[in-house]
C-alpha cells in the first residue's frame, strides 16, 4: 500500500527538488507530518516552552525590576566570581587540551588508550562526587587540609576549590574536540614548515594552530559554557556563602529558594543568554563545514 | 661534492626498513630511488633530510657530516607526497613561507620577497595562480606550488617523495618531464622517491634499486635496464620471461646437472615465428592467448604447453608478415638472456 502510493504520487509530481525528498523519505505525507509534528511539539514542551517560562519570569514585573535584580550586590558578586572562574579554567583547559590532543594524536606511547578513557571519566562521573573528592582531597579533614591550614591556604570553601572543581569538570572539552581533528592530520605541514627553517614555536604558531583554530574555538566556548553553567561540583565545594562563594547557578538557587522566583529567572536570563550565544556559533562553525574541513582539504 | 649516505640502518619495531645503505648522489644530478612499496626508500629520503634519525650511519652533503644536524639546518628543499600545502595560506603565502619565518636580521624585506616569489612562481609557471588557496588547485598545480615552496631558500639539494605519486597518468608524464626540465634549468643536486620503474629510467641520470632495505644497485638507468645486476633489479625493471634452463638445452650456458638456471629474457630479446622451420634450435612452441598491437610494438602473449605465460614484442611489420593471430600455435625463440646467481628457485 505504501509503495503504490510513493509510486502514484511521484508519477504525478514533476521531477523536482521535493519530488527527490520524496523519493528519499519514501513515506506518505500522512507519516511524514505525524513524525516531524512529534519532533517539534516534543523538542517545544521540553526546550522552547521551559526557557520562555524563564523568560517570562524574568521580564513579567518589568524592565527596571530586572535590571535592578542583576545589580543587586549578591548577584554582582555572582556574576564576577563567574567569570573569574571561567577565565582561569578556559586557559588551563585550552593548554591540557592541546598538549593531551597533541601527545594523544601524534605520538604512540604506553598507556595512551588508558589515558584517552580517563579524559572522558568527568563526562561519565556525577558532579557531586568530583566537588567532594576535591573536598576529601583539601577539606578541612581531608589528606591536606591539615597541612593547608598550618600554611593558611584556603581552597575548599574559596575560589580556589571552585577553580579546581570547574577544572575537573570541564577536562574533556577542548581535548574531545582537537583529538580526532588531529589525528586526522598527518603532520606533514609541520614537517614541511620545519623544512623550510621554520622553529619549533613558530612551526605551532603558524602552522599547526591555524590548523585546529576552529575545532580549538569551539572546545573553548563549550568549556566556557560548562564552566559558566557548572552546579553540581561546585556547589559542593562553594559552601553556599552569599557574595563570596556563589556562581551565578549557584546564587539562582539560592534566590530559587528564597521564592525570589523573578531575580532568579533575572539572573537565569545571563545563562540562558550565553547558551544561547554557543547555539549560534555551533550553527555557523556547522553550516560553514570549518569543524570538519580544518582537518582536511 | 655530492651527497652522501654512509651504512645507514633504520628499524622500526622489528621493521628493518634500512640495512647498511650506502650511496652516492654527484653534485647536480638528478637521482632516482626505485623500489617497491615497503623498500625503505622514503624512510632513506627522510633520513637524508632529516626528517627521521638513522639508528647508526652517517649523511654528508658536500663533505660536511650533517648526520646530527636538525632538518631545520640542513637546507634541504623537501616536497612531500601529499604537498603538504598550508592550506589556510594562500599559495603567495605558501611560497614566501621559507623566508618570512628566516631569523629578523636574515629575512629579506617585503618587496625583495615579493620579487623572489614571484620569479618562482614564474619558473613553475603558476603566474597567476599567487593569491589563490591551495584547495582551489588541482593535484598537479599543488604538486608545482609545493616545489615552488621548497626552492625557495635556494636549496643545495632537493628530494621529492613521491612526487607524482598522487596523480593521474597524463598529468603524471607531463609533469615529470617538466621536473626534469626544470632540473636542467636549475640544477640542485635532487633526489626523488619512486615505485614507477618507468618515472625513475625516463627522468633520472641514476637510479638507485631499493629492496628491502638494501641498495641492489645504482647506476645510469640505460645500465640498470640492460645490466641488472641481480635477479630483483631484472625483474622489478620491466618485464622479463624466466625460463627454466633445462626447457632451453641447445642455449650455450644451459649446460647444468641438477643447478637448473633459469634465464631472463626480457620481451624484446625473443623471436616469434609461425613457421617451426625458421625458429632455430632453442624454440619453444605455444598458443597466442593475446595479441595487443596499441604501442610502438605488437605485444603478444604466450601459454606454453607446461602453462608457462610469456610475453613476446615484436615490431609491427614483423608482425604483419608473420600473420599471427590469436589461437595461433606458434615458436619463441630467446635471442638474447641472462643468468643471475641470486636467480634459481622461482
Amino acid at each position: 500500500m505504501t509503495v503504490a502510493t510513493t509510486q502514484h504520487e511521484s508519477s504525478l509530481a514533476p521531477p523536482s527538488p521535493s519530488g527527490d525528498q520524496r523519493a528519499i523519505g519514501g513515506a506518505p505525507w500522512v507519516v511524514r507530518c505525524l513524525l516531524i509534528s512529534v519532533a517539534v511539539v516534543f523538542l517545544s514542551i521540553m526546550i522552547v516552552l521551559p526557557l520562555a517560562a524563564v523568560l517570562f519570569e524574568a521580564f513579567r514585573s518589568g524592565l527596571p525590576t530586572f535590571i535592578r535584580a542583576l545589580r543587586s550586590p549578591d548577584a554582582v558578586a555572582a556574576v564576577r566570581l563567574t567569570a573569574i572562574t571561567t577565565a582561569i579554567v578556559l586557559p588551563l583547559n585550552v593548554l591540557f587540551g592541546v598538549a593531551a590532543a597533541w601527545s594523544i594524536a601524534k605520538f604512540e606511547w604506553r598507556g595512551k588508550t588508558i589515558f584517552t578513557t580517563l579524559i572522558d571519566l568527568p563526562f561519565t562521573v556525577s558532579p557531586v562526587i568530583a566537588g567532594m573528592s576535591f573536598v576529601l582531597l583539601f577539606g578541612a579533614r581531608g589528606w591536606f587540609g591539615p597541612w593547608l591550614a598550618s600554611m593558611d591556604i584556603k581552597i575548599i570553601f574559596a575560589l580556589p576549590g571552585i577553580v579546581l572543581a570547574t577544572a575537573f569538570v570541564t577536562v574533556p572539552f577542548v581535548a574531545r574536540e582537537l583529538i580526532p581533528l588531529m589525528e586526522s592530520q598527518t603532520g606533514q605541514e609541520e614537517e614541511a614548515a620545519l623544512s623550510l627553517g621554520a622553529s619549533g614555536w613558530s612551526t605551532f604558531f603558524r602552522i599547526t594552530l591555524p590548523n585546529i583554530k576552529w575545532g580549538l574555538i569551539y572546545g573553548c566556548i563549550l568549556c566556557a559554557a560548562r564552566s559558566i553553567g557548572e552546579f553540581g561540583a561546585v556547589s559542593v565545594v562553594s559552601g553556599h556563602i552569599g557574595g563570596q562563594t556563589e556562581t551565578v547557578p549557584l546564587h539562582v538557587e539560592t534566590l530559587f529558594g528564597e521564592y525570589k522566583f523573578g531575580a532568579a529567572a533575572s539572573l537565569s536570563t545571563l545563562l540562558i543568554a550565553f547558551t544561547l550565544f554557543t547555539v549560534v556559533i555551533r550553527h555557523l562553525l556547522q553550516s560553514r563545514k570549518l569543524l570538519a574541513r580544518s582537518g582536511h582539504i | 661534492m655530492s651527497i652522501e649516505v654512509h651504512n645507514i640502518r633504520k628499524r622500526f619495531g622489528s621493521f628493518v626498513a634500512l640495512d647498511d645503505v650506502s650511496l652516492r648522489v654527484n653534485t647536480g644530478e638528478l637521482t632516482a630511488i626505485l623500489g617497491p612499496s615497503g623498500s625503505g626508500k622514503t624512510s632513506l629520503l627522510r633520513v637524508m633530510a632529516g626528517l627521521e634519525t638513522a639508528d647508526s650511519g652517517s649523511v654528508h652533503f658536500f663533505e660536511k657530516d650533517v648526520t646530527g644536524r636538525h632538518v631545520r639546518e640542513r637546507g634541504v628543499g623537501f616536497v612531500f607526497q601529499h604537498y603538504a600545502l598550508f592550506k589556510h595560506m594562500s599559495v603567495f603565502d605558501n611560497v614566501a613561507f621559507g623566508l618570512t619565518v628566516r631569523p629578523r636580521k636574515l629575512r629579506p624585506n617585503r618587496a625583495e620577497i615579493k620579487r623572489r616569489v614571484d620569479e618562482l612562481l614564474d619558473l613553475v609557471q603558476m603566474t597567476n595562480y599567487a593569491a589563490q588557496q591551495p584547495s582551489q588547485l588541482s593535484g598537479g598545480q599543488r604538486q608545482r606550488i609545493a616545489l615552488a615552496r621548497a626552492l625557495a631558500l635556494e636549496p643545495k639539494v632537493l628530494l621529492l617523495d613521491e612526487p607524482f605519486g598522487a596523480l593521474d597518468a597524463k598529468v603524471r608524464a607531463e609533469l615529470r618531464r617538466w621536473l626534469r626540465r626544470l632540473h636542467d634549468q636549475v640544477h640542485v643536486t635532487s633526489v626523488f622517491v619512486t615505485h614507477d620503474q618507468e618515472e625513475a629510467l625516463e627522468v633520472a641520470d641514476r637510479v638507485v634499486v631499493l629492496n628491502q632495505g638494501r641498495v641492489e644497485q645504482i647506476g645510469p638507468p640505460g645500465e640498470v635496464y640492460h645490466s641488472p645486476a641481480n635477479a630483483f633489479v631484472c625483474t622489478f625493471l620491466g618485464r622479463v620471461n624466466i625460463f627454466n634452463g633445462r626447457r632451453l638445452p641447445t642455449l650455450p650456458s644451459a649446460v647444468d646437472a641438477d643447478g637448473a638456471p633459469v634465464y631472463y629474457v626480457r620481451p624484446h630479446e625473443m623471436d616469434l615465428t609461425a613457421d617451426p622451420a625458421l625458429a632455430g634450435d632453442s624454440h619453444i612452441s605455444g598458443t597466442v592467448t593475446h595479441v595487443n598491437a596499441a604501442g610502438p610494438v605488437v605485444r603478444v602473449e604466450l601459454q606454453t604447453i607446461d602453462k608457462q605465460h610469456l610475453i613476446i614484442d615484436v615490431s609491427h611489420d614483423h608482425f604483419r608478415n608473420s600473420r599471427v593471430t590469436r589461437g595461433d600455435t606458434v615458436f619463441a625463440a630467446p635471442k638474447d638472456h641472462r643468468v643471475f646467481e641470486d636467480g634459481a628457485g622461482i
